[in-house]
C-alpha cells in the first residue's frame, strides 16, 4: 500500500468513526462506548502480558479501582467527571507500581497466581463495611452521565448523552493508542520486549530491569484504570458485583483473541468480549463462558497470535 | 476457652480440605512445574457428578468411589488431550490453557447443574464419636477421609514401583526416559491422581459450604496458600501448610478481622509468602543458571 492511499484510508475511517454514532440508536452507541473502553483496558493488559511477558489474571482489580476512584470523587466531592479520569489513571499507576514490586520477584505462574488471588478478593474488598461510607457497599454508586455541552443534530439524531460520551471516549482512546504505539515502537518498547525474551541478557546490556518492569506494570494498570473510570461514566452505575473475578479473565480473553503483543488487536478483542457473550447468552446463561473457554483453548493451539496473527499471515501470503 | 477450641477444631477440619487441595496442586507442580488454576473447578465438577448420582438413588459410598474413578480418568484424559500438545510451549500458553479449562468447567457445571445452591449430604453421623463437644461427626469423618487419602498417596509413592517411576519422571525426566519410564504417561497419571484428590476434597467440603459452581474459588485460594506456605515442591509441606492455614483462618476470622475479608486474607498471605519466602517453610531455595 502506498503512503497516499494509507492517508486516504485514515481520513475516510476517521470521518466514518465521527459520523457513526448518529447513524445508530442510543443503545448501540452505548455498546460501542463499552467496546472502546474494553479496547483501552485490553491494550493496558496487552502492554504487560503481550509485550512485557508478565502474566496478570487480576487486571479487573485495576479496572474496578479506576471505576471506584472516579465514582467516589464524583459522588462524594462533586468533582467534574472529566477531571476524575486522569486522577483514576494516576491512582492506578501508583497501585500498579506497588503491585509491580512483588511482581519483580515473581515469574510466570507465580505472578499469575498472585494476581489471580487479587481478582478473586476484589469484590469482597469492595463490599467491606469499613469503607461502605464511600463505596456504597453492596448497593454501589449511581451516577449521572455527563451532559453534552452543546446541541447538535446530524442525520436527524441529536447529540444525546451517550453520543457525547462516545466522542469523549473516542478521543481518549485515540490518544492512548497513539501513545502506546509510540512508546512500544521506540527504545522503551524494545527494552520491555528484551526483558520478556531474555531478562539476563537485557540486564547485561544495561537495561534497568527493576525500573522497566515496575514502570510497565504501572503503565498497564493506569490504562486499565482509565478504562474503568470511563466505564463508570458510560454505565452510570457501579457495584462490587460489576467486577467479579471473571472480569479479569474476560480481559485476558480479549488480549488472546486480539493477539498477544499487538496494539490494534485490542479492538478485535474488545468487539469479541462485548458482542459474543450477548449472542451466546441466548442459548444459555452459562454459554458465554463456555464459548470463552473454548476460544482460549482453540487459540492457544491454533492461532497463538490471535486475530492479528491471522491477518498478518493472510497479507503476507498475498504479497508473495 | 471452649469457643476458642471450637474454632480450632473447625479449623482443623477445613485445614484438612486445604491440605488435600494443596497436595493436588503440589502433585501437578512437582511433575510439570505448572500451577493448575483449573484444580478447583475440576473438583467442583466432580462433586456435582457425585451429587447427581446420589440424587439418582445411588448409595453414598458407591457414588463416592465412582466419582473418584471418573475424576481419575477425566484428569488423565485432560492431560492427554489438552496439556500434552502444549507441554513444551511457553508458560503464558500453559496459563491460558489452564484458564480456559477453568472457565469451561465452571460454565458446564452451571449449564448442566444450574446455579442454584444445593445441599450436599454428609455420610457421617451428626454427633461425633470422639470429643462430641468439640468435633461434629462430619468434621471427624472429613479429617479421617483426608488422612486416609494422604496416607495412601504417601504409600503409593513410597512403596510401589509405579510410584517410584512417577517420582523419577518428576525428578529427572531425561534420565527416567533413558531407563524406560514413559515420562509423558507418568505426568498423565499425576493429573489423574490430582483430579481424584481434588474430588475427595470437594465431596468433603460440599456439606459445609454448600454446592454451587463457584464453590471452590475461595478454597482453591487457600489451597494455593497452603501449598506455597509448605513449599510448592513438598507434599508434606502442603499438608502442614493446609492445617496451619485452616486453624489460622478460623481464629483470625473469629477474633481479629471477621468473616468479611477471608479471601483478602488469602491474597495477603499468598503475596507475603511469595515475596518473603517463595520456597515456603519446608522447600529449598531455587537458583537458576544463566
Amino acid at each position: 500500500m502506498s503512503a497516499t492511499s494509507k492517508k486516504i484510508i485514515f481520513v475516510l475511517s476517521t470521518i466514518a468513526l465521527l459520523l457513526l454514532p448518529f447513524l445508530l440508536e442510543d443503545f448501540r452507541v452505548f455498546q460501542l462506548n463499552l467496546v472502546l473502553i474494553y479496547a483501552i483496558a485490553i491494550l493496558g493488559l496487552n502492554i504487560l502480558t503481550g509485550y512485557g511477558g508478565q502474566i496478570s489474571l487480576g487486571h479487573g482489580a485495576f479496572y474496578a479501582v479506576g471505576a471506584y476512584t472516579s465514582a467516589v470523587l464524583i459522588s462524594q466531592l462533586g468533582m467534574s467527571s472529566y477531571l476524575t479520569i486522569p486522577i483514576a489513571g494516576v491512582v492506578c499507576l501508583v497501585m500498579g507500581v506497588l503491585m509491580g514490586f512483588p511482581a519483580l520477584r515473581l515469574a510466570g505462574h507465580y505472578l499469575a497466581l498472585a494476581t489471580f488471588a487479587l481478582a478473586i478478593a476484589t469484590p469482597q474488598l469492595l463490599k467491606y463495611k469499613a469503607i461502605e461510607h464511600w463505596t456504597g457497599g453492596v448497593q454501589g454508586i449511581v451516577l449521572d452521565k455527563p451532559m453534552p455541552p452543546f446541541e447538535l443534530v446530524i442525520f436527524g439524531s441529536d447529540l444525546s448523552e451517550d453520543r457525547w460520551l462516545y466522542f469523549v471516549i473516542l478521543a481518549i482512546a485515540a490518544l492512548l493508542f497513539w501513545m502506546a504505539h509510540n512508546l512500544l515502537s521506540g527504545r522503551v518498547g524494545r527494552a520491555i520486549m528484551a526483558i520478556r525474551d531474555q531478562p539476563t541478557a537485557a540486564a547485561a546490556l544495561g537495561i534497568n530491569l527493576t525500573f522497566v518492569k515496575t514502570a510497565t506494570f504501572g503503565l498497564s494498570a493506569a490504562y486499565t484504570g482509565i478504562a474503568g473510570a470511563l466505564s463508570a461514566m458510560a454505565v452510570a452505575y457501579i457495584a462490587p458485583d460489576s467486577f467479579p473475578a471473571f472480569l479479569s479473565i474476560s480481559l485476558l480473553v480479549g488480549v488472546v483473541v486480539g493477539g498477544l503483543g499487538s496494539i490494534s488487536g485490542a479492538i478485535f478483542g474488545a468487539l469479541f468480549i462485548q458482542f459474543v457473550p450477548n449472542v451466546a447468552d441466548e442459548i444459555s446463561k452459562s454459554a458465554p463462558w463456555a464459548v470463552y473457554g473454548a476460544m482460549l483453548l482453540a487459540l492457544a493451539y491454533a492461532a497463538p497470535n490471535g486475530v492479528m496473527g491471522i491477518l498478518k499471515k493472510i497479507t503476507k501470503k498475498r504479497q508473495t | 476457652m471452649d469457643s476458642f477450641l471450637l474454632q480450632v477444631t473447625a479449623g482443623l477440619a477445613n485445614g484438612g480440605i486445604y491440605a488435600a487441595v494443596g497436595l493436588a496442586l503440589v502433585m501437578i507442580h512437582q511433575a510439570t512445574h505448572h500451577i493448575n488454576f483449573a484444580q478447583g473447578e475440576m473438583a467442583t465438577f466432580s462433586t456435582f457428578i457425585a451429587w447427581a448420582m446420589i440424587q439418582a438413588g445411588v448409595p453414598y459410598w458407591v457414588a463416592f468411589v465412582a466419582t473418584m474413578v471418573v475424576s481419575f480418568v477425566a484428569g488423565l484424559l485432560i492431560q492427554r488431550i489438552f496439556l500434552k500438545p502444549v507441554e513444551k510451549a511457553p508458560i503464558l500458553t500453559n496459563v491460558i490453557v489452564f484458564v480456559g479449562l477453568l472457565v469451561i468447567f465452571n460454565a458446564f457445571a452451571g449449564w448442566i447443574f444450574e446455579h442454584t445452591i444445593k445441599s450436599f449430604p454428609s455420610p457421617f453421623p451428626v454427633e461425633g464419636m470422639f470429643l462430641p463437644q468439640y468435633f461434629s461427626g462430619h468434621q471427624i469423618g472429613s479429617i479421617t477421609v483426608t488422612l486416609v487419602v494422604l496416607l495412601s498417596v504417601f504409600c503409593f509413592f513410597r512403596f510401589t514401583p509405579l510410584g517410584l517411576a512417577m517420582r523419577a519422571a518428576a525428578f529427572n525426566p531425561e534420565s527416567a526416559r533413558l531407563v524406560g519410564i514413559r515420562v509423558s504417561w507418568m505426568l498423565a497419571l499425576g493429573w489423574g491422581m490430582a483430579a481424584l484428590i481434588g474430588a475427595v476434597a470437594g465431596m468433603m467440603i460440599a456439606p459445609v459450604v454448600f454446592l454451587d459452581p463457584n464453590m471452590m474459588a475461595g478454597i482453591l485460594l487457600y489451597g494455593f496458600a497452603a501449598a506455597l506456605l509448605g513449599g510448592i515442591d513438598n507434599p508434606w509441606g502442603a499438608v502442614v501448610g493446609g492445617v496451619i492455614l485452616g486453624v489460622l483462618e478460623n481464629i483470625l476470622g473469629a477474633y481479629v478481622i471477621g468473616s468479611d475479608l477471608k479471601l483478602t486474607m488469602a491474597l495477603i498471605l499468598i503475596v507475603t509468602i511469595l515475596i518473603f519466602r517463595p520456597y515456603g517453610l519446608f522447600g529449598k531455595p531455587i537458583f537458576s543458571r544463566v
